[in-house]
């Protein structure tokens, strides 16, 4: 019994399943980068919201930031800002602290939220596990439910060899009333830096 | 004639250490996958650049150089995906003197062959795969693997 405990003691986290396409998801209000608290019931008037999980340590976060970037000037004034949120624990992964994260995002003059997701409840009840892990948010009324799950695109070495942009397709169809035909993909990444228990 | 057989010995090294790295295609992991040549074959993923995977590699490389006979082990490097060069895996290899048999995986596209490694995986690194090479049952592990745990889930599995 003893040894059994051991065993389960060793994996900290539990992956959840977390939100799937179509649910309806909590909101949360978590510190930016400027210190404001964000929250997502802030975006009500948005058609939706790009959700990024995203991290400053990360080679394919690296790989993807100007593409982040890109995704927030071309459909931000179209009803689709992005939102990023750095899942991990600073304790883990000292270049995802706080202060690092200011640091990046001034210097690469963000001009969306990048949230610390200090108590990691939100990229667990989303079901994160990589970063970047997009999840595209569309909203109904005062909610805002799931159309899309996954990467941003199928060629993390360069932008301009991806012929599957997948974060795009999916608010592209939204924006005109179309179904997200790729609803769920899947990228290799980082794992997300869990506490330990 | 010694510096002959010198010669020889130094080609022959050459090609046994070029053997233990290769770029592959996803055909040719699979068939590697596949492959039965041992009781337990354990297949890890991995990149030089992943720290949780970095620190793990000692456990695979003990079962490499404790039970050959009955364990195979493949580390396969997706080093490619984010950088074409795959120099830092080769100069990695031999800083570490890594014994295990490496590929590295030469595929973009994640999306299309994710699943058809293992549909449990979500693309994160570490992972790892157990398989037993006799009844073709398999252990997927998403994650980076404890002190010990390894020999619990080689148990498990045969």
């Amino acid at each position: 019994m003893l040894a059994f405990a051991g065993l389960v003691g060793l994996a900290a986290h539990t992956a959840t399943p977390g939100y799937q396409i179509g649910q309806r998801v909590a909101d949360f209000r978590l510190k930016n980068f400027d210190g404001k608290i964000v929250s997502l019931s802030d975006y009500k008037t948005a058609k939706g919201v790009i959700l990024i999980f995203d991290c400053n340590t990360c080679p394919y976060s690296k790989a993807y930031n100007d593409r982040i970037i890109s995704l927030h000037k071309s459909y931000a004034s179209r009803g689709f800002p992005v939102v990023t949120i750095n899942p991990n624990d600073g304790q883990q992964s000292p270049g995802d602290s706080f202060e690092k994260m200011v640091a990046k995002a001034k210097s690469k003059n963000y001009n969306f939220p990048y949230l610390l997701d200090e108590t990691q409840q939100v990229a667990t009840a989303f079901g994160a596990t990589n970063t970047p892990h997009v999840f595209v948010l569309r909203r109904e009324g005062d909610d805002f439910v799931v159309a899309y799950i996954g990467a941003i695109d199928n060629n993390s070495r360069n932008a301009e060899d991806a012929d599957k942009k997948y974060v795009e397709d999916a608010v592209n169809a939204l924006l005109s009333g179309k179904p997200v035909t790729v609803e769920k993909t899947k990228a290799v990444g980082c794992g997300i830096k869990w506490k330990d228990a | 004639m010694s510096k002959l057989v010198f010669i020889a010995a130094v080609f022959i090294s050459q090609i046994c250490v070029a053997q233990k790295a290769r770029i592959v295609k996803l055909p040719e992991l699979q068939r590697v996958i596949s492959q039965a040549t041992h009781d337990v074959h354990i297949i890890n993923f991995w990149a030089t650049w992943c720290a949780p995977c970095v620190k793990e590699l000692p456990f695979f490389e003990n079962l490499t150089r404790e039970r050959k006979n009955d364990i195979k082990v493949t580390l396969v490097s997706l080093d490619l995906d984010l950088d074409p060069n795959p120099e830092k895996v080769y100069k990695f290899i031999a800083r570490k003197n890594l014994q295990s048999e490496v590929l590295l995986l030469d595929e973009q596209d994640p999306n299309s062959w994710i699943d058809r490694i293992d549909p449990q995986w979500n693309g994160a690194l570490p992972a790892t795969i157990i398989l037993n090479g006799r009844t073709g049952k398999r252990i997927f592990i998403g994650r980076s693997l404890e002190e010990g745990e390894l020999e619990q889930y080689i148990s498990q599995i045969q």
